[in-house]
C-alpha cells in the first residue's frame, strides 16, 4: 500500500516488517518518533530507557537472546551510548541489531552539530543512510539482514530533513522470525584475551563489507552529463537532483561506512571534475583523497549548517529564483516558556537572587532568554550538576552561596544522578534544583522513570526522587511549589546558606499535560494598574502593555497566578 | 513541474494538521509529495514552518527563497517573515490574526503596522481573511487551520471539493467532523 510517511515512521515500519521484537530508546529530537511509531505495533516490545547507554545495552541483550532488536537516539545520545557500542562491535550480534542515530545539521534542536559518521568508522560498524522515507523503510530491513549476515550491529543514520519529512512509501508485510536459540560462548566475555581474538575478525568483517559495498544496489551510479560527477548521500542527494537534474552524473551512496573503493574510482574515471556534496564534515571527501583522487569538496561547500537547493546552486554559480524582502524590521519569534509553565517561578527566583545558574538540557533552557536571563552555562545532558560541583570546589564559599544547578526530572535520571553521587560523596556544599514537571517536556511529552507510567501510558515503576537523593546521603532535600514565589525565595535562601549539599525539588506538572486542570484567565483591573511593569519581569507571553497598562491575553492565560504575586496593587484579578 | 506550498505560523496553531491534510489530499490526487516539518524546540510558541511540495517527482524536501507558489500563513507577521520565500508571481493566503512575539510583549519592539499593504507593495498577491472569526463561527478557535484549507482550495480548481472533504475527514476526529466541515466551507466561501 502507498502511504505518505514520516522518515522516522518509515524506520519504525521497517523494524516492524523486519520482524524486530525489542526497541529501547531515549527520546531526542530528531529521533523521537522512531520509537513513538514503533510502539504502535503490538508485535514490538518498546520502552523508554533512562538514557541512550542503557537503551543500547538493552537492545543488545535482546539481540544476544536471539531476537531482532533496535534502539534510536539523537547524535549527542550516541556519545552517551558510545561505550557499549564500541565493544558490541567486537562481540557481534545474535539476532540482528540496528542502532538508529539522527544528526541535526543546522541545529534545529541541538547543542552541537557533530557528524555521526565518524562513529561508524571509529567503532567499525557499517552505516546506512537513507535519502527519503522509502529508503528509510527499505534500508532498515536491509540493516537487519546485514547485521545477521556480517555479525555486526548496523547504524541507520538519519538527519533532521529525512527524519522529519514525509514522502511516499510502499509498505509490506511483517516477516516473523524464530528466536535464535541462545548458546553459551566464551567469546561473548570481552576480556582482553577474548577481545584480542575478536579484533582481527572485526577488521576482516570490514573488508568483506567493502566488497559488498562495491556492488550493493544501495550504492548506485546515475549517469548524466559527464563534465561534472558528484558523490553524495542523504538529503544532499535530493538537493543535487533538484539543482542539476540529469545534467551531471551522480554516485549516490546508501552506505556511508565502509566506503567502496573500486566503485568510487570507476565513477571518478568516467567524469571530468569530481565533487563530493555532503553536509557537515568532509567524511566521504577525505576517503576519496586518501585514495589519491582529485576531488572538490569543502573548499567549495560549507562545513557548518545544513544545505539547501539555493545554497548549492549559488556555490556552483547557477541562477536562483529572485526573491523579495520587506523594508521593515520583523521582530523575532523565538520559542518561549509557555503561559503557566512551572519553570517560570523558579527562574524568576534565581534571577531575583542573582544566582549563578548552571543549566541543563530541556524546556527550562529557555530560562536563559530575556527577560529572565537566569542561566549562565549549559552543556549537555546531566552536566549541570557535575559542573556546579567543579565550580564550587574551585571557588569555595564565594560560589557555594550563590550557585545552583537546574536539571529536569528526565535529565536527572538520564545522567544527573551520577553527578549528584559526586556531590554526595565529595561533599561540596552545592545546591541542586530538580525541576520535576512529571514528564519529558521538550521532546514532546514522553514518560520517564519518575512519572509512574511507561511508553504506552500504562502504570509502571516510579522512582521516588526524595528517597533517591536521601539514599545517596543528601540530608537536605526540600520540595517547593514553583507557583509559590515566597516559598521558592525562602527555601532557596536557606539552602544556599547552609554548608552542606542540598537538593530542592521544584514540583508541578507541565501545564500542557492533558491531566492538568488550568484555572480561568486573569484580567487586569485598569483602575488599580499603575503600569509599573512588575508583572512583566517574569516573561509570561500572556501579559503585555497596552496604553500604559498591563493587559492579559485571555486566549493564552491559564490562571497560574504567579503574576499576582508580583503585583503590588492587586491589579491582576481572578 | 513541482508546486510549492509553505505553511507558516506560531507553534501551537495547528499548522501540522494542515500539512497532514494537504499531504493526504495531494497523494490521493496521484502526485508525488514531500512534506517537511519542524519539531522540537520550535513548538514552544516559536515561529514554525512546514514545506509541502508536489508534482511528478519531488526531490528536495525543502522550499527555498523565491520558490513558494503559495504561502499559507496563520498569522500576519509570519507571512512577512517568510515573504522572501514567495515566488515572483506567488500568492499569500493569510489569516489576518496578530499574535505578539516576545520582543513586542516586553515592549522592546512594536508590532509592524500595515503589513498587508507593505507586502502588496512588493508585488505579492495577498488574500487576507478573518480566519479566527470564521473558525469561531464554525464552533472552535482551533479550526483556523481548516478555515485556511478551505480558502486555499479555491486556488486549485483542478481538485474537486469532494477530494478536499475526503482528506479533511481522514485527518480530523469523527466527533469534530461537522464543525471542521463547516470551517472549511466558511473559508472557501468567504
Amino acid at each position: 500500500m502507498k502511504e505518505l510517511m514520516l522518515g522516522n515512521a518509515a524506520i519504525a515500519r521497517g523494524m516492524y516488517e523486519a520482524g524486530c521484537r525489542v526497541v529501547s530508546s531515549y527520546p531526542g529530537t530528531p529521533s523521537t518518533e522512531i520509537t513513538e511509531e514503533a510502539v504502535k505495533f503490538p508485535e514490538i516490545y518498546c520502552e523508554w530507557a533512562p538514557n541512550e547507554k542503557v537503551a543500547v545495552e538493552t537492545a543488545f541483550g535482546a539481540s544476544l537472546a536471539g531476537v531482532r532488536s533496535a534502539c534510536a537516539m539523537k547524535h549527542v545520545g550516541l556519545n552517551v551510548a558510545a561505550d557499549p557500542v564500541f565493544t558490541i562491535s567486537y562481540i557481534g550480534v545474535h539476532g540482528g541489531m540496528v542502532i538508529c542515530v539522527a544528526d541535526d545539521p543546522g541545529m534545529h534542536s541541538s547543542q552541537n552539530e557533530q557528524d555521526s559518521r565518524h562513529y561508524a568508522k571509529a567503532a567499525k560498524i557499517p552505516m546506512l543512510e537513507p535519502a527519503d522515507s522509502e529508503e528509510a523503510l527499505r534500508f532498515t530491513k536491509l540493516a537487519f539482514d546485514l547485521s545477521e549476515e556480517y555479525n555486526t550491529p548496523v547504524f541507520m543514520k538519519m538527519c533532521t530533513r529525512i527524519a522529519h519529512s514525509q514522502s511516499v512509501v510502499e509498505t509490506g508485510e511483517r516477516v516473523e522470525r524464530e528466536t535464535i536459540p541462545y548458546v553459551k560462548d566464551t567469546h561473548n566475555v570481552m576480556t582482553p584475551a577474548n577481545a584480542k581474538v575478536r579484533h582481527p575478525i572485526v577488521e576482516e568483517r570490514t573488508r568483506k563489507l567493502i566488497d559488498w559495498a562495491e556492488t550493493a544496489p544501495v550504492n548506485r551510479v546515475e549517469m548524466g552529463g559527464t563534465e561534472i560527477g558528484i558523490i553524495t548521500s542523504s538529503t544532499s542527494y535530493q538537493y543535487v537532483k533538484e539543482v542539476f537534474g540529469d545534467s551531471v552524473s551522480v554516485l549516490k551512496l546508501g552506505m556511508v561506512w565502509p566506503l567502496p573503493e573500486k566503485l568510487i574510482r570507476d565513477f571518478a574515471d568516467k567524469v571530468g571534475t569530481l565533487y563530493v556534496v555532503e553536509e557537515l564534515d568532509p567524511f566521504i571527501e577525505e576517503h576519496c583523497r586518501q585514495m589519491g583522487l582529485t576531488v572538490v569538496g569543502k573548499e567549495k561547500l560549507p562545513i557548518c549548517d545544513e544545505f539547501s537547493q539555493n545554497m548549492l546552486a549559488e556555490k556552483f554559480g547557477l541562477p536562483v529564483a529572485p526573491s523579495r524582502k520587506l523594508d521593515e524590521v520583523i521582530p523575532v519569534r523565538p520559542p518561549v516558556m509557555c503561559s503557566g509553565c512551572p519553570h517560570r517561578g523558579i527562574f524568576y527566583t534565581l534571577m531575583k537572587q542573582k544566582c549563578t545558574v548552571i543549566g541543563d538540557i530541556g524546556c527550562y533552557t529557555l530560562g536563559s532568554a530575556a527577560p529572565l536571563s537566569a542561566m549562565d552555562i549549559n552543556i549537555c545532558m546531566g552536566a549541570s550538576v557535575s559542573a556546579e560541583h567543579g565550580f564550587n570546589v574551585a571557588l569555595g564559599q564565594e560560589s557555594q552561596n550563590k550557585t545552583v544547578s537546574v536539571i529536569g526530572d528526565s535529565t536527572f535520571v538520564h545522567s544527573g544522578m551520577t553527578s549528584l553521587c559526586n556531590i554526595a560523596y565529595n561533599q561540596s556544599a552545592s545546591t541542586v534544583i530538580i525541576l520535576d514537571n512529571s514528564i519529558t517536556g521538550m521532546t514532546g511529552h514522553q514518560q520517564n522513570p519518575t512519572t509512574g507510567y511507561n511508553i504506552k501510558g500504562d502504570p509502571a515503576g516510579k522512582i521516588d526522587l526524595e528517597a533517591l537523593c536521601r539514599s545517596m546521603g543528601i540530608e537536605r532535600v526540600r520540595v517547593v511549589d514553583p507557583y509559590d514565589l515566597a516559598q521558592c525565595d525562602a527555601v532557596l535562601k536557606e539552602e544556599l546558606s547552609v554548608d552542606e549539599p542540598s537538593v530542592i525539588i521544584s514540583r508541578r506538572p507541565c501545564v500542557l499535560l492533558k491531566s492538568v486542570k488550568t484555572a480561568p484567565a486573569l484580567h487586569v483591573d485598569k483602575d488599580k494598574c499603575r503600569g509599573c511593569k512588575a508583572c512583566m519581569k517574569m516573561g509570561c507571553p500572556s501579559i503585555s502593555m497596552k496604553d500604559g497598562k498591563a493587559a492579559v491575553d485571555p486566549t493564552l492565560c491559564v490562571g497560574c497566578g504567579v503574576c499576582q504575586q508580583l503585583c503590588h496593587f492587586d491589579a491582576l484579578c481572578r | 513541474m513541482t508546486k510549492n506550498i509553505m505553511i507558516v505560523g506560531v507553534g501551537g496553531q495547528g499548522t501540522l494538521l494542515a500539512s497532514k491534510m494537504l499531504g493526504r489530499l495531494l497523494l490521493n490526487e496521484g502526485y508525488d509529495v514531500k512534506v517537511s516539518e519542524v519539531h522540537g524546540m520550535s513548538q514552544r510558541g516559536g515561529s514554525v514552518v512546514t514545506y509541502v511540495r508536489f508534482g511528478d517527482k519531488v526531490a528536495s524536501p525543502l522550499i527555498d527563497k523565491g520558490q513558494a507558489d503559495f504561502i499559507l500563513s496563520f498569522e500576519k507577521l509570519e507571512a512577512a517573515r517568510w515573504l522572501s520565500y514567495l515566488k515572483e508571481d506567488g500568492q499569500i493566503v493569510l489569516s489576518d490574526q496578530e499574535i505578539d512575539p516576545m520582543p513586542v510583549v516586553t515592549g522592546a519592539m512594536s508590532y509592524p503596522e500595515n503589513l498587508i499593504e507593505k507586502m502588496e507593495a512588493t508585488g505579492a498577491k495577498v488574500d487576507a481573511i478573518p480566519a479566527l472569526q470564521l473558525a469561531m463561527e464554525a464552533g472552535s478557535v482551533k479550526a483556523v487551520n481548516i478555515v485556511l484549507m478551505g480558502r486555499l482550495s479555491r486556488y486549485f480548481p483542478e481538485i474537486p471539493e469532494d477530494s478536499w472533504m475526503a482528506a479533511l475527514d481522514a485527518v480530523v476526529p469523527p466527533k469534530f467532523k461537522e464543525m471542521n466541515e463547516k470551517a472549511f466551507a466558511l473559508g472557501r466561501a468567504y
